[in-house]
């Protein structure tokens, strides 16, 4: 095993228990850290890739304001572990259950076929993650997009306040 | 490593994520499985974009593979980042609202005020 794989595997253990740590912890705080954790585990994964640029993007926008985010909303509500209610446990069984037939379901489309034969995802090279590649192509073939996300921003940023307004 | 290992983490993650919007009862802990489940999604993108046949030795197939090829699923992946930051603060945004205004974040309480 090279170390490539030795890191592939490494980082795909650390994201599915920290993704199912997400989900059991009792605290919501706690499942915020398991989620930047897993986070992490992803933009390893990105940089075993080689996408750079979308490695620390990754890490900056979504560990680093997006999950702030979401700390300062559960600090602002004081949530505590002992105000949620718990679900019945039939119904976490049957919502484990659905979840475990769909990942069935996609895995047995993957295992059966032909067009994934002998195709691998190349690791620790390639121009295309590069940042002057990407931003090259962001700024000529995706120009329109670009701007259009920025008005998307605007219009995120409006909304927010809006419905923030005490009146 | 081949693609399928790809496909299959990923999957195994937006499963994860499914099962969180459907089993907990607090809607910050389903959003942030929602993030999860768009982080699976992102996953999936980048290792596509980097997917290429094995190399055989000696093999005279004549790919069109130029340097750049790709390149879409790491641009998408920015927009989808993009997309998802804005989410997020509208859909906090509502949430503090309905707290403010209910003072809980039970998705079962908040199912009722439609009565």
């Amino acid at each position: 095993m090279s170390i490539t794989e030795i890191l592939f595997w490494f980082l795909s253990v650390l994201a599915l228990v920290s993704a199912i740590m997400v989900l059991i912890s009792k605290n919501p705080v706690h499942s915020v850290l398991w989620l930047i954790a897993t986070f992490f585990a992803i933009s390893g994964h990105y940089i075993l890739l080689n996408a750079q640029f979308i490695a620390i993007v990754n890490l900056i926008v979504y560990a680093g304001a997006i999950m702030v985010l979401f700390l300062f909303v559960i600090m602002l509500m004081n949530l505590d572990a002992a105000i949620e209610p718990k679900r019945s446990l039939w119904m976490k069984f049957a919502g484990v259950i659905s979840g475990g037939l769909l990942l069935a379901v996609l895995l047995s489309v993957v295992r059966t076929s032909v067009d994934l034969n002998n195709k691998t995802a190349k690791l620790n090279t390639g121009e295309i993650g590069l940042i002057k590649n990407l931003g090259n192509t962001l700024f000529t073939k995706y120009a329109v997009p670009f701007e259009i996300s920025s008005v998307l921003f605007l219009s995120a940023m409006v909304g927010a306040v809006v419905i923030g307004k005490r009146n | 490593m081949p693609i399928q290992y790809y496909i299959a983490l990923s999957a195994t993650l937006f499963c994860i994520g499914i099962v969180g919007v459907l089993t907990r009862r607090n809607a910050i802990i389903i959003f942030m499985c929602i993030e999860l489940m768009l982080n699976a999604v992102n996953l999936l993108f980048v290792a596509f974009s980097k997917m290429q046949p094995i190399t055989t030795a000696g093999a005279g197939v004549a790919t069109n593979n130029t340097a750049l090829a790709g390149i879409d699923g790491q641009v998408f992946v920015f927009f989808i980042m993009v997309v998802a930051a804005a989410e997020v603060s509208v859909g906090l945004a509502i949430i503090v609202m309905m707290y403010r205004n209910t003072h809980s974040v039970d998705v079962n309480f908040l199912n009722r005020l439609k009565n």
